[in-house]
């Protein structure tokens, strides 16, 4: 399974990233491997509809579960119709570590 | 012609379940009731700044409509400032897209979507989740 984890920056010891479509970074964690791989949010500048872009990006890449803090409409609807699974969290100071590690056990 | 009450889509349910005032005798217990949709309708208009065509689009009701419970939603928050009473967010005529829950260890909010046969919180594990649309 494979999930996103919004990311501040690249690394595990990076903090989470409340936004998605705006995220600096995404942190992508495959369970059939146990790796974390990142990669940067070209869509970060995109003037409007950055989550929905995001999203199709995820889609091709083939992600069952998304972690962010929050998802704009437009993106929720369209990982609902692929049916990946959202996940909110509040920022409690979290780093990409950590949150793998607490759905990981 | 007469319509019947539509339910109104919400996309996300809010994050809590009641607002309580601080620093007041709390001697009135009773509170106001927040339809989901009214919370609904003041987070696409005032916190994700839509204007109001875009905001009954995405709730599926006509622009009258949205502007009716939108205005709803604030007088009943500016009661609630005012004469400092509890918000309680009930149900209301709003339908949620999927089954949201919440997890009550880590407080992580989420969907399961169709064919994840999940019954545990997909942040933590644990099984202590709830259905937020009761
Ligand atoms: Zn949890």
């Amino acid at each position: 399974m494979k999930t996103i984890i919004t990311s501040s920056g690249k690394g595990e010891d990076q903090l989470f990233d409340l936004r998605f479509g705006r995220a600096a970074w995404f942190c992508l964690y495959d369970d059939t491997t146990d790796l974390m791989d990142f990669f940067e949010n070209k869509h970060i500048d995109a003037p409007s509809g950055a989550g929905a872009k995001v999203v199709e990006e995820l889609i091709e890449m083939g992600v069952n579960k998304v972690i962010s803090g929050d998802f704009g409409p437009k993106a929720k609807d369209l990982l609902e119709k692929f049916n990946i699974q959202m996940v909110i969290l509040k920022d409690d100071h979290k780093s990409i570590k950590e949150i793998v590690e607490n759905f990981k056990s | 012609m007469p319509r019947k009450t539509r339910l109104r889509k919400v996309v996300e349910p809010p994050r809590f379940k009641g607002y309580r005032p601080f620093g007041v005798n709390a001697k009135n217990k009773d509170g106001i009731d927040l339809h989901y949709e009214e919370y609904e309708a003041i987070k696409l208009a005032d916190y994700d700044l839509m204007n109001h065509k875009e905001a009954a689009e995405i709730m599926g009701v006509s622009r009258p409509t949205f502007a009716r419970i939108y205005e709803s939603a604030r007088r009943k928050i500016a009661q609630a400032l005012v004469e400092t009473k509890n918000i309680n967010t009930v149900y209301g005529n709003a339908i949620m897209d999927k089954d949201w829950f919440v997890c009550n260890k880590c407080h992580a909010r989420f969907n399961i979507p169709k064919g994840m046969d999940s019954e545990k919180c997909p942040a933590c594990n644990s099984i202590n989740i709830e259905s937020l649309n009761k």
